[in-house]
């Protein structure tokens, strides 16, 4: 509805991609009130302006994200003439993405494109000659941003998003449709049908937001599997990566019964590790459950590391376990292993199928941790490559992740609220809230949008 | 023969009406020029005031002294409050009218106002001096000089009045159209567009059988529109409900192939929400039925308005159709409905205080800006009136915002993105609804108009600032008095809420769902002594404060950002094509529609918040 220039703002300030220091900004009357909340160590508001201040960030639960150092600049003598706060934190995207999180739960909102030259120009921190010039910088990166954030969403985002949307209008027009024309002769959804729906809108909204991949990127970590046929040394591999005796290692085959989970960021990206019970047909009960397991789990990861010791494997065996990975679907990378026990094996006599690209192709000792950076640069470059998770695309994307969060807070308040009997009246602000928050991905729901609907679907008019 | 008048409204109707009460209450010498002065503040259709969104009207245009609510209180023969279940924000007052009665009262009012004049004789053009409108051409040849003009011809603009295949000009049924005026502001410039409205069968009520059909009654106490003593009803009129049937659809089908709606002869856009029976027989083929409701033109008169039976089909497949229907089997029908068509003009063409862009002191209200209603009609009666005064004497325009009034949205969603269709008010339309309620439109508004020196405002802003100070002191006595369980309890627990275990405060206490005043008072004595010395209107106004503080706060916390974003003003005079970061569909509609401040624009069709963006910029200095 209306434009908000006066609420605190935050956006990454560092340029996309990794580096050493990743710098999030903050500006607006209560930028120092939100990092303060974040920052135990002392209280910023008693600092005084141009000062810095080395300690940790840390969530509402408690935990340490990262140690910073903040910066504290206080209006009118800073970029934007508002108050502003810099945390210089490590470089890991990972990192930004949670100090992000935090400072948007404490209050904060993302900045619009060219939103902090904006403030600047409008505090008188510019000159005006330069107006035209920060104009066209905001209209170059923020017209059209729905559709262009539309574009970049893959698959069937964008049209779940609008399923959401429409199911959303139809909701609002069932709750306006008894306000407005309570004296028409139309049938009026009861409460019960009215709270089934919200119950189906919040349980759309969950799946979406649990199917965001790149959500799940920033929250949980790229989902990777190491599978390979037992006593490939997949155990070995994941403690080389972990440099940490994680899994218990042996040389009996099928030692790993279970799977084995470990996160672990690599060049900023943050890995889930999972080692998978090798696949093998197994009378032993206990390994049979670990051998179940691993089928699932390969289907809920996004990126598999398939090992294969050259000591053993043939290349027609190879080429079969390739065969039967690949119907997966996920990104592949092939790890020939034990180069150690065969340094001089050519591995062109694997003849990998074309499907496997020459790039995502290792040859390491997991037991010696020979090689294994090279095995981390592979995972880092398919992790960015195909997830999408270069910064403008997560920041984006985050902001649709909010969105959705926010607008399933809505719901989840109209849902309390028609427990407890509230009238149609505040009900539907509550929707209007929602839908409002929802506008952000998927432009404005303007009235005319409910009233086409009500007129469509209802027979209006005395 | 004449003076020069200050304003000179051209048309009689709910809009004509309001605005030269307004302009001569604000100390204008008025001249009202109607074609026919019989037929002054004529119910065209529908013999009812209010309703849904339209009652909040009405409540506002009393609140500023305009005259719809005394009239509506003093004719009418029914009331109801609807929407008493859906919350306070939907509380809508309606009314039965005696049509007859309605006009009556309004012209004796009219009358009785010194500053107002009146001629009877058809306007033929505006007299334009220096693209300033200062007086009228009559069908006499006469020149009539005035410093304004207010336009709000309703209908009559080149009407043209469709029945099955036949067709005629005319403003309303028996009167003739207004022809010159469409013309003549083309050639200045405007643009002009066409729409179409209708109107259903009147019946003869000695014909029908009304023990055949369900009775809607009026309220058991009926309240009413204006916050001035106006006389409470006593006697009231019922309305009743019957239904058409298959039987009646098939007849009405039988006339498809005459209907100009479908055969094309109809070109002007229909409002969607109240569409002709043919309409929704021919939308909606599944329903087997669609309600009717049968209501009396009058307290003594035996016309009955067949309301839901709007229809421009032949007059005897009307009549066909109508005696299919349950309780009509015997009808005499008195005349047909039909469909008209008008001219309008698209209200962008307008500033906000209903001014036109192109010609100073010329003014638009009602119908002719694409509206429908009568209360959306005197609404802007009401603001035209008091801005041709204000403009007059070289004052700023009186503008309601989104959150002072219904009357504000209306205007600026006219004035911003235009309308396809007769614009009708819904409550959805308002983004504040929860603030435009029916029971303050008094403290919204009335010290607004008084501050413009508004005549005889004194006792009403006497009342306001009683109501006022008994809603301070309500909310005290419940954030001071404590309720002790034992008294309470009982009650509680008859209503199934959680009974108390300590004492809590009233304020608290009176958040919980069912609980009202009212109903508690009889349990405890020092809140049913404190609460004798005010009446229910005063009481049911602190409780819906006190109750929904929550949701009111929130209302006007957006409504504060809106505010902040309409202190940054841009003026008529901005050149929006040099603003080249603004995308051109932006710049083309802040071209045309010239807003006011950076919060009118973004409320502009086509304007995006990265042109809001860059308008900040622009004006950041």
């Amino acid at each position: 509805m209306s434009y908000e220039i006066y609420n605190t703002i935050v956006a990454i300030a560092t340029p996309p991609g990794e580096g050493a220091l990743g710098i999030i900004r903050l500006s607006g009357s209560e930028a120092i009130a939100i990092v303060n909340r974040l920052f135990p160590r002392k209280n910023l508001l008693h600092q005084s302006s141009h000062s810095l201040h080395v300690g940790v960030i840390q969530s509402d639960e408690g935990q340490i994200i990262d140690e910073v150092v903040v910066s504290l600049f206080k209006g009118p003598n800073s970029y934007t003439g508002e108050d502003i706060v810099e945390i210089s934190c490590h470089g890991s995207s990972y990192i930004i993405q949670r100090i992000m999180e935090v400072c948007l739960q404490g209050g904060a909102r993302h900045a619009k494109a060219g939103e902090f030259t904006m403030r600047a120009f409008l505090n008188g921190k510019m000159d005006l000659s330069q107006a035209e010039a920060v104009a066209d910088l905001i209209a170059s990166e923020s017209h059209g941003a729905h559709e262009l954030a539309m574009k970049q969403m893959r698959g069937g985002f964008s049209k779940e998003i609008n399923h959401l949307r429409n199911e959303l209008i139809r909701f609002a027009s069932l709750i306006e449709l008894e306000l407005d024309f309570s004296e028409e002769d139309v049938e009026f959804a009861n409460r019960q049908e009215l709270k089934d729906l919200i119950h189906e809108l919040l349980t759309y909204i969950y799946r979406l937001k649990d199917s965001f991949s790149l959500g799940n990127v920033i929250k949980n970590g790229v989902a990777t599997a190491i599978v390979g046929r037992p006593n490939a040394g997949k155990s070995t591999l994941l403690n080389a990566i972990l440099k940490e005796d994680r899994a218990i290692v042996s040389e009996i085959a099928g030692t790993t019964r279970d799977t084995i989970e470990s996160s672990i960021a690599i060049g900023g990206v943050k890995f889930r590790l999972i080692d998978t019970a090798g696949v093998r047909e197994t009378e032993d009960v206990i390994e049979k459950i670990g051998v179940e397991r691993t089928i699932k789990e390969l289907d809920s990861s996004a990126l598999l590391l398939y090992l294969f010791d050259v000591s053993q494997m043939e290349p027609a065996d190879v080429h079969a376990d390739l065969e039967q990975y690949n119907l997966l679907g996920k990104n592949l990378i092939v790890v020939a292993n034990k180069m150690d026990l065969y340094p001089t094996r050519p591995l062109d006599i694997y003849y990998y199928p074309s499907y496997v690209d020459k790039k995502n192709l290792v040859s390491l000792s997991a037991l010696n941790e020979m090689n294994i950076i090279h095995l981390q640069d592979v995972m880092v470059e398919q992790a960015l490559n195909h997830s999408a998770s270069r910064e403008d695309a997560i920041v984006t994307n985050s902001r649709h992740y909010e969105a959705l969060s926010e607008t399933a807070d809505h719901l989840q308040k109209a849902l309390e609220n028609m427990e407890a009997g509230i009238t149609g009246d505040f009900l539907a602000m509550d929707i209007r809230y929602a839908l409002h928050a929802l506008g952000s991905i998927t432009g404005e729901v303007t009235t005319d949008d409910l009233l086409d609907n009500i007129f469509s679907s209802f027979c209006i008019g005395k | 023969m004449f003076p020069e008048y200050d304003v000179i409204v051209v048309g009689g109707g709910h809009a004509g009406c309001e605005a030269a009460v307004a302009a001569a209450n604000m100390g204008s010498k008025v001249l009202l020029a109607t074609m026919n002065m019989n037929t002054i503040a004529q119910m065209s259709c529908n013999p009812a005031m209010g309703g849904i969104a339209k009652g909040q009207i009405v409540r506002e245009i009393d609140a500023m002294n305009g005259y719809s609510g005394i009239v509506t209180d003093h004719t009418m023969i029914q009331f109801r409050m609807l929407n008493l279940s859906k919350g306070p924000a939907m509380w809508s007052p309606r009314a039965q009218s005696d049509r007859m009665e309605f006009a009556g009262k309004w012209r004796e009012m009219l009358e009785q106002n010194l500053n107002i004049d009146f001629w009877q004789e058809m306007v033929t053009g505006i007299i334009v001096k220096d693209s300033r409108a200062c007086g009228i051409y009559t069908s006499l040849g006469l020149e009539i000089p005035s410093k304004s003009v207010v336009l709000t011809n309703g209908t009559f603009l080149n009407g043209l009045i469709h029945i099955g295949n036949k067709k005629f000009g005319g403003g309303r049924a028996g009167e003739k159209a207004a022809k010159g005026i469409t013309e003549q502001l083309r050639e200045l410039g405007f643009e002009s567009g066409r729409m179409k409205t209708g109107t259903p069968p009147r019946v003869d009520g000695r014909s029908l059988h009304w023990d055949r059909m369900d009775v809607q009654p009026g309220d058991e106490n009926p309240g009413r529109f204006s916050y001035t003593d106006t006389p409470a009803l006593t006697e009231q009129r019922p309305c009743h409900v019957t239904y058409t049937s298959p039987e009646v659809h098939a007849e009405l089908e039988k006339g498809f192939k005459d209907s100009p709606m479908f055969n094309g002869r109809i070109q002007g856009i229909g409002p969607r929400y109240c569409p002709s029976i043919e309409d929704k027989i021919n939308r909606f083929a599944e329903r087997d039925r669609h309600q009717l409701f049968i209501e009396p033109e009058g307290r003594t008169t035996c016309e009955i308005y067949v309301n839901g039976f709007s229809s421009s089909l032949p007059e005897n497949v009307q009549y066909n159709a109508l005696k299919k229907i349950v309780g009509f089997e015997d009808v005499k029908m008195f005349r047909p409905g039909y469909a008209i068509e008008y001219d309008y003009f698209p209200p962008q063409q307008l500033q906000l205080s209903l001014e036109t862009k192109l010609i100073q002191n010329l003014f638009f209200a009602g119908q002719i800006n694409g509206t429908t209603g009568y209360e959306e009609a005197a609404g802007q009666g009401l603001m035209a009136g008091i801005n041709a005064h204000l403009k007059i004497n070289e004052e700023d325009p009186f503008i309601l915002n989104r959150y002072d009034a219904y009357i504000g949205v209306l205007i600026d969603d006219l004035v911003n993105k235009g309308t396809q269709e007769p614009y009708r008010m819904f409550t959805s339309r308002a983004e504040f609804r929860i603030l435009l309620r029916q029971d303050n439109a008094d403290i919204r508004l009335s010290q607004k108009v008084a501050d413009l020196g508004m005549k005889n405002m004194d006792h009403r802003i006497e009342m306001v600032n009683e109501k006022s100070e008994a809603i301070k002191g309500i909310e005290s006595f419940a954030n001071q008095f404590s309720v002790e369980p034992g008294l309470i309890n009982p009650y509680l627990e008859t209503i199934g809420s959680t009974p108390l275990r300590q004492k809590i405060k009233l304020s608290t206490l009176i958040l919980r769902p069912n609980v009202s005043f009212e109903a508690i008072k009889t349990y405890l004595p020092p809140l049913n002594e404190f609460l004798q010395q005010f009446d229910g209107e005063k009481i049911s106004s602190a409780e819906i404060e006190m109750k929904y503080s929550g949701y009111i706060g929130k209302e006007k916390e957006q409504a504060d950002k809106l505010k902040r974003l309409e202190k940054v003003v841009l003026g008529p005079t901005m050149d929006y094509g040099r603003i080249t970061s603004l995308s051109s569909e932006a710049r083309e509609k802040l071209n045309q529609i010239k807003p006011m401040n950076i919060g009118q624009a973004s409320r502009i069709s086509g304007v995006s918040p990265a042109d809001v963006s860059v308008l900040l910029v622009h004006m950041g200095r």
